[in-house]
């Protein structure tokens, strides 16, 4: 939800830039660049869910790990609550990252197999030395109450949990220490529909209770319009689209963003005889060697001479719905 | 209606493990028509894909038995015709494509020769001639230069194209039936967007008809006619796929129905309604209904004895002993 005073940034996100390098050979010669980020600059709100969009590979989890500062950026900075995590260290640095966390995937992968519950949910506490002892326990099971897993299977295994209790006990672990910041990274991409609805009104639940701020991954854009209030769409390592879930929705700008949402599948055989479907051609090119001028050219239906000479900047085109496109532009300013 | 091209009757199929018996389809009867697409949804481990392989005769035993039922192909039931007899239906009358298109493609062949080697096969079309058809095939499916394309490795493609080249394989013998076990659930919308509407060209093209597999109750609203909902390895509910969309009947298909955000339309403030608990352990089935523990309307009688599917209203079938109507209505009066 965003804050009634407007913009009270939690994350300032500016020029950001995470590239990989792409090597050849026995030697590892760097022939190029992964730009995996690409020159991304964006606000997440306090008491916001931000949602991020976009086809595999367009870079939103590394996004996601970039502003957590799990990975190092090539260049451009991110300021939590006004700091710059790599300018600390230590003690300072350790504080500052227990207040920011990441849910993942993947329960089965994200989860140590061979530490029982009770050990996973805790070990915040202990890295922390937060509480030990009884205290430990107590605040344990109490996190495992609040997500609706019984305290008393905290001394088994992952292995003896279904993929939506393994997501509980992830999200669990992630609260332990009263964050402020939660990057969820299609946290329910791997879970079945009946079950994806049970976390994902948890997750709103504890936004509620614990005055959280989210950055909501996913490639499902059903849910984004379900659970987020913004909502960023990426390709290839640039946001093209940013706006209000209303905003982007009902009236999206961006070629892009209107083909994706065109794409989607609506469960209801009435609407989807009626639906006239933007079918983009061929795939996404690749990040190492993409297109000159707009990243999109080589797919938009709309492309014209501007477009593989200049790449188009984001733009607050309409009101708090900011738009990277030179059709658009054209079509909304004069 | 067009004559019936394959029946099943009762099917059951179960692995022997060690951890118990797995029964995985539990006695699942239906019809299919020529050049007609059916849909069967349902949640991971329900059986969908067990019953597709159950129908090539592709399930590995052991640990596999196909323990009873019928697959009349044609009137000739598959279970009881010899090894060699079954190499000429499989790719050649009934064709299937899965998620993962290097299930069926071989890594280390060229798509062409994969595609000529089923030409020769089924259609004893060779050298030039069965050339042509692959490259037919392939540009059918929309591979750009495809005679050119004949000599590319599986690993030279994208996924999507992966996928386009599985579908053509399946396709180039002309099978009467394409099992297509959810071949689009890997792949970005764009890219199934681009598949959905090849298959559905293509169908009206060649007339096949179509099994299709998922667990996404939006594609089955805009590609099939008719819909069959599995739970824990039954058939709960079957029927025109505008009946069950618009009116489901069996509690799980109005749950499922429930629990899904729509990318079309959000009523603000409206909460996604999610099903309780999990489905149940395939090897420990209840005596009962096996939707009885999640169930919100059940009634002692579920507890006794499992429902078998009846028709309730002309080609509205369910697997339920509860009006759903009714109890709604009595819940409203108290
Ligand atoms: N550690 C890494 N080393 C090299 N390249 C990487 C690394 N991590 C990601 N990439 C590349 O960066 C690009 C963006 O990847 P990323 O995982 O951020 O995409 P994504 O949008 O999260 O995709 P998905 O929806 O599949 O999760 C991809 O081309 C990927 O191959
Ligand atoms: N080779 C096997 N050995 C033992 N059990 C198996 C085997 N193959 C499938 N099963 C079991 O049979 C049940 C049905 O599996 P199936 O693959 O048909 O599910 P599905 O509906 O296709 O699910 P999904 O949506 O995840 O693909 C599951 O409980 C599965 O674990
Ligand atoms: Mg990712
Ligand atoms: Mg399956």
């Amino acid at each position: 939800m965003m804050s009634d005073n407007g913009n009270q940034a939690m994350v300032e996100i500016t020029n950001l830039k995470k590239y990989f390098p792409v090597t050849q050979g026995l030697l590892r010669r760097v022939v190029g660049n992964v730009r995996a980020v690409d020159d991304v600059t964006l606000q997440i709100i306090k008491g916001e869910t931000l949602g991020l969009v976009g086809e595999s590979g367009c870079g939103k989890s590394t996004l996601g790990r970039t502003i957590l500062n799990l990975h190092k950026p090539t260049s451009g900075t991110v300021l939590f609550e006004g700091t710059d995590l790599s300018g600390l260290s230590g003690h300072d640095l350790r504080s500052m990252r227990a207040r920011m966390q990441i849910i993942f995937q993947d329960p089965y992968s994200s989860l140590n197999p061979r530490m029982t519950v009770n050990a996973i949910v805790g070990e915040p506490f202990i890295i922390h030395k937060i509480a030990r002892g009884t205290e430990l326990d107590q605040r344990v099971a109490q996190l495992l109450e609040r997500v609706g897993l019984n305290p008393l299977l905290g001394t088994r295994y992952p292995h003896e949990f279904s993929g939506g209790q393994r997501q509980r006990i992830g999200i669990a672990r992630a609260l332990a220490l009263n964050p402020s910041f939660i990057v969820a990274d299609e946290p329910i991409s791997a879970l079945d529909v009946s079950i994806q609805a049970q976390v994902v009104n948890l997750l709103e639940d504890l936004q509620d209770e614990f005055d959280l701020t989210y950055l909501f991954i996913t490639h499902d854009l059903s849910m984004v319009r379900y659970i987020c209030d913004r909502v960023a769409v990426m390709y290839l390592g640039k946001i093209v689209e940013l706006g209000s879930i209303e905003d982007i929705y009902d009236n999206p700008q961006h070629p892009y963003t209107q083909a994706l949402l065109s794409a989607v599948p609506v469960p209801d055989p009435i609407v989807e005889d009626q639906r006239q479907r933007i079918i983009l051609e061929g795939d996404l090119p690749s990040p190492a060697d993409p297109p000159t001028g707009c990243n999109f050219n080589t797919r938009c239906p709309i492309a014209f001479d501007r477009c593989f000479e200049e790449e188009p900047q984001l733009k607050d085109l309409l009101p708090r719905h900011d738009i990277a496109c030179f059709a658009a532009e054209e079509r909304l300013q004069v | 209606m067009p004559p019936k091209i394959l029946e099943l009757v009762n099917l059951v199929t179960r692995f022997h493990t060690d951890d118990g018996t797995v029964h995985a389809v539990n006695g699942v009867s239906y019809d299919l028509h020529e050049g007609e697409t059916i849909g069967i949804v349902g949640e991971s481990g329900c059986g969908k894909s067990v019953h597709a392989l159950s129908i090539m005769r592709l399930i590995p035993t052991p640990p596999g038995e196909i323990a009873g039922g019928e697959i009349l192909y044609q009137g000739t039931d598959l279970l009881k015709i010899s090894e060699d007899e079954m190499r000429k239906i499989r790719g050649g009358e009934i064709a299937i494509i899965f998620q993962d298109p290097m299930t069926s493609l071989n890594p280390v062949m060229t798509i062409g020769k994969q595609i000529t080697e089923a030409l020769n096969l089924h259609m004893d079309m060779h050298g030039e001639q069965a050339r042509e058809r692959a490259a037919e095939m392939l540009d059918l499916v929309g591979i750009p230069q495809a005679s050119d394309r004949l000599n590319s490795y599986p690993h030279e493609f994208s996924g999507g194209m992966r996928q386009r080249a599985m579908i053509a394989m399946a396709l180039s013998c002309a099978p009467s039936i394409l099992i297509a076990d959810e071949p689009t659930t890997a792949l970005d919308v764009t890219i199934q967007a681009q598949i959905l509407d090849l298959v559905g060209r293509l169908r009206e093209r060649l007339g096949m008809a179509i099994i299709w597999i998922t667990h996404d109750l939006g594609i089955m609203a805009g590609l099939a006619e008719r819909l069959m909902v599995m739970y824990a390895g039954f058939i709960v509910e079957r029927a025109s796929k505008h009946r069950v969309f618009a009116d489901p009947r069996h509690p799980y298909t109005l749950g499922l129905l429930n629990s899904l955000p729509r990318v079309d339309k959000r009523e603000s403030g409206s909460r996604l309604i999610p099903i309780v608990g999990r489905p149940p352990d395939l090897t420990m089935l209840p005596k009962g209904c096996p939707f009885y523990v999640r169930c919100p309307f059940s009634i002692e009688k579920c507890v006794a004895e499992n429902p078998p599917l009846l028709e309730i209203a002309p080609g509205h079938e369910i697997a339920c002993w509860v009006d759903v109507h009714e109890a709604a209505t009595h819940e409203v009066l108290g």
